[in-house]
């Protein structure tokens, strides 16, 4: 069955701004996303990796290189051919070993002929795309750390079982979780750019909206599918444009003073903070054809880049959504 | 007005289960599954039935709960494989079963990445579920990713006789109304159901019902079915006892129509809605009702429960991967491991044999590995929290300042907190075991104080709830806050000596199961009664009359490890 298209997803303006940043600038460092079973999380992830062109891959490597960036590939690499793929969306399962992410000493080869190659795993499928990780708070730590490693730095390095192997790597971590059924450790929470709070649609409208268009979908694929496609074409439009234009956005130095006071009024640790907020800011100055950053920019990315970073107070109630509010308030009037 | 009650609406003969079944068997993808709580001759039955049923359309397989991923997900044969010579790979069984149905028993008891592998195929609509659900109310849930998933859940503990009768015969019936689908929202969010999952299943079930039944269009009856077959046995809250009056005050999530609105079509609005709430009221299920009017009280979200119970599945240790060893004592070969350490030497091994050596493999003992792991099993404290009028509310205050703290702590220890309150005439579990912040703070707040001091039955819920726990592979100790004078008993009534004496027998037995206690007196003179308590329990007396946050933890710390 088809995917669901991006631009059919009912309301979820700030994820969809969210995922949407992620495709424009990779560097932002992955998205989180925090809400309800059943409130489309996973559906826009996988509809904006359908939603992407396909992408053009070196006929047979493993590691998705693409014609002009294949030096880094541990393969020979050396096809002159190369063939279109759709983006790649890696759907990460809990319970997945280290062995499946990272990739592994290819066991058929080493039992039949006594070689040592290495086995891709998750990680190199997920090159150039989207890796998604449903109830990433309950995932196991030690493979949340080895991900975020990897999600950061854009290699993936496997020095085990005998095999010292580096790879690419680069893709837009999308993680879900409930923050009911227990927490993500704050110190890897910061390692995600942004984050949003989904929650259910509250009007009726928008509800009953979305059981017609999933039973339209799932009734016929291809004629909804039909029916979004110049939306999804607009999208796809927007995120060239905004990919080719963020070099040319011009970021005022009072933006950054009011980035840095902002960080500092929330008391957001790190620098981190303050750099999602600049990138977040031009990404979406992109999105929207602009030339120039505003203030308008900054107000509406920094919920999303800092309400994840700041310090926990046990019996502080406030959420940090309103907590960054009031700061915004304050700060800028 | 045409009144439906649930009862006629229900028919004469095909129970809900039966009705639920026959629409799953007829389209089981598009309802991804159901699940079958509780056992008994009449599941086996419905089993049998569905599975006949399903056979001839697609691949039926069972998938027993101690299923390892690698069987799940398939990989290389290494029987297979050391014996060609070459790799020879097995497909998964979740590859073989897709396009068909996985039915999977002990459903309660399924392994959270196991289920997590599962529901991933569920979502690509290649594979539906039926899940036989055991629990015991309370103790133990399906995970809620595969729950979440499916729209069927059925109880059958009332279910006496399946007869399988063969369905009539279905026709295509026209979309539902605009109207029909804010019904079906409006009766949604009236229940406390957010998930868009919900809501897009009660469509699907209502569509089905009407064409299971052979009508052109779906009809109130249809409408009362998908709300009783899906929307009601995830309630999360009880729906207002008498819907508004229409005119007096519409209430906030009717849709936002122009106040101009045709008068009479909002009159048969709320018909619809007054029926399809009727029919949510009488069909859900009795311990969730139970479990809205006990803890929720009008705030919150009843969810509590569910995602608490997964929570409980221990932590696996972090494999630390093998290492040399020859197996035995308890250590487990690792085959892979093993002959991944065999791999590289096999060509040298080989010209080193002798001619008449035919091995296709050569492996030495210092190949050899052996499984290792992290022993780190998950902790879990139990705050049981004498509530009473005899503990001040300044006790109250610094117990949720110690569970508050504890839990901060729990992001590094990746230990669980859970807390029992005892007061008037019962215990009430206020937080189930958790590590998450968001509950513990919401569930603290609704820590209410005042009444008399029912110890034994706050004894006995703890003793219940480290019980689970240690099944579930956690190590529980228990924190108990009191004075120590107990003064009703576990029926309600007040007797204080009756109470004292119920309360040195749940001591006892608590003692007797080993779980690990401490009684914190928070009296402002400390008295004998607490020390006797802790005595009986075989615990730890720790007289504490400022009873510090600070000092509780580290006291409950030096225990609890």
């Amino acid at each position: 069955m088809g995917n669901f298209p991006f631009s059919a997803i009912v309301g979820q303006d700030e994820m969809k701004r969210a995922l949407l940043i992620a495709a424009v600038d990779a560097r932002i460092g992955g998205v989180m996303i925090f809400g309800d079973r059943g409130t489309g999380k996973s559906t826009a992830a996988r509809a904006l990796a359908a939603t992407l062109p396909p992408i053009s891959v070196v006929e047979g490597c493993r590691f998705n290189c693409a014609p002009d960036a294949r030096d880094d590939c541990p393969d020979p690499c050396t096809s002159k051919k190369a063939h279109k793929m759709s983006v790649p969306f890696v759907d990460l399962p809990l319970g997945s070993t280290e062995d499946r992410v990272l990739g592994t000493l290819d066991l058929e080869r080493a039992l039949a002929h006594g070689e040592k190659q290495f086995e891709p795993g998750l990680l190199a499928k997920a090159h150039r795309g989207f890796l998604y990780i449903d109830e990433i708070n309950l995932l196991e730590d030690h493979v949340v750390d080895l991900l975020l490693d990897v999600a950061a730095s854009g290699q993936n390095l496997v020095e085990r079982d005998g095999l010292s192997i580096r790879h690419p790597a680069r893709f837009v971590l999308v993680g879900s979780g409930n923050p009911e059924e227990g927490e993500l450790r704050p110190q890897l929470l910061d390692r995600f750019g942004l984050s949003v709070e989904v929650k259910t649609p509250e009007t009726v409208e928008d509800r009953v909206e979305i059981m017609k268009r999933c039973d339209a979908h799932e009734q016929n694929p291809s004629v909804f599918a039909e029916i979004w496609k110049e939306e999804d074409a607009k999208v796809l439009r927007r995120i060239a444009k905004a990919k080719a234009g963020i070099t040319k956005v011009h970021t005022p130095d009072s933006i950054l003073t009011d980035t840095a006071t902002l960080c500092k009024a929330v008391g957001a640790d790190g620098l981190r903070g303050e750099l999602t907020v600049m990138r977040g800011a031009r990404a979406l100055a992109a999105l929207e054809g602009k030339k120039t950053v505003t203030r308008a920019h900054l107000k509406s990315i920094a919920p999303l880049a800092l309400r994840h970073r700041l310090r926990r107070n046990v019996l502080d109630e406030t959420g940090s959504t309103v907590r960054i509010e009031r700061a915004l308030e304050e700060c800028f009037g | 007005m045409l009144r439906v009650s649930p009862t006629t609406v229900l028919g004469d003969r095909v129970s809900d289960t039966e009705l639920a079944l026959h629409l799953f068997v007829r389209n089981p993808h598009q309802f991804g599954g159901i699940i079958l709580k509780g056992p008994g001759p009449v599941r086996d039955a419905m089993v049998a039935f569905a599975q006949e049923a399903l056979a001839k359309r697609g691949p039926v397989a069972r998938i027993p709960v101690n299923i390892d991923s690698e069987r799940l997900l398939g990989g290389l044969d290494l029987s297979a494989t050391l014996a060609a010579g070459r790799g020879v790979m097995r497909s998964g069984l979740l590859n073989d079963c897709s396009g068909g149905v996985v039915i999977l028993p002990m459903a309660e008891r399924i392994p959270r990445d196991i289920a997590a592998h599962i529901a991933q195929a569920m979502d690509g609509r290649k594979l539906a579920a039926i899940l036989l659900d055991d629990s015991v109310d309370g103790d133990e849930a399906p995970p809620p990713v595969l729950t979440e998933r499916i729209a069927f859940h059925c109880d059958m503990s009332e279910l006496r006789q399946f007869d399988g009768a063969a369905s009539p015969t279905a026709l295509h019936s026209a979309a539902l109304t605009d109207m029909q689908l804010v019904g079906l929202v409006n009766t949604a969010s009236a229940l406390g159901i957010g998930s868009a999952r919900a809501s897009i299943f009660a469509h699907k079930a209502a569509h089905a019902h009407a064409e299971f039944h052979g009508r052109a269009a779906a009809n109130d009856d249809d409408l009362t079915a998908a709300v009783r077959l899906v929307l009601a046995p995830r309630a999360t809250q009880f729906p207002p006892d008498a819907p508004p009056e229409p005119e007096s005050d519409p209430p906030p999530d009717q849709p936002d129509s122009d106040p101009g609105d045709d008068e009479e079509r909002q009159v048969e609005d709320m018909d619809l809605e007054d029926i399809l709430l009727e029919a949510a009221a009488a069909a859900i299920p009795k311990n969730i009702l139970d479990q809205i009017n006990g803890t929720a009280k009008g705030k919150g979200k009843g969810q509590a429960g569910r995602s608490g119970q997964k929570q409980k599945s221990a932590q696996r240790g972090r494999p630390l991967g093998a290492r040399p060893g020859v197996p035995g004592h308890g250590r487990k070969l690792a085959l892979i491991d093993s002959l991944r350490a065999a791999a590289p030497w096999q060509s040298m091994r080989r010209a080193a044999a002798a001619a008449n050596d035919l091995r296709k493999i050569h492996i030495r003992k210092s190949d050899l590995r052996v499984r290792h792991y992290e022993q780190r099993r998950e902790s879990l404290t139990i705050f049981a929290v004498d509530a009473s009028g005899s503990s001040a509310l300044s006790r109250l205050a610094e117990a949720k300042g110690a569970v508050e703290m504890m839990l901060a702590q729990a992001y590094v220890k990746r230990s669980q907190v859970a807390l029992i309150a005892f007061r008037q005439n019962g215990a009430e579990i206020l937080l189930p075991p958790t590590r998450s912040l968001t509950r513990a703070r919401r569930a603290l707040a609704a820590l209410p104080g005042g009444g008399g001091t029912p110890l034994a039955a706050g004894l006995q819920a703890a003793q219940h709830m480290a019980e689970t726990a240690m099944r579930g592979g956690q190590t529980p100790t228990i924190a108990i806050l009191t004075d120590g004078k107990a003064n009703v008993r576990t029926d309600g009534t007040a007797n204080r000596e009756l109470a004292m004496a119920e309360a040195q027998q749940a001591a006892k037995s608590l003692a007797q199961s080993g779980v690990q206690c401490i009684v914190i007196d928070i009296s402002p003179r400390p008295r004998v009664e607490a020390a006797e308590l802790a005595e009986a329990l075989n615990g730890r007396y720790l007289p504490l009359p400022q009873a510090q946050s600070t000092a509780m933890v580290a006291a409950i710390e030096s225990i609890g490890g």
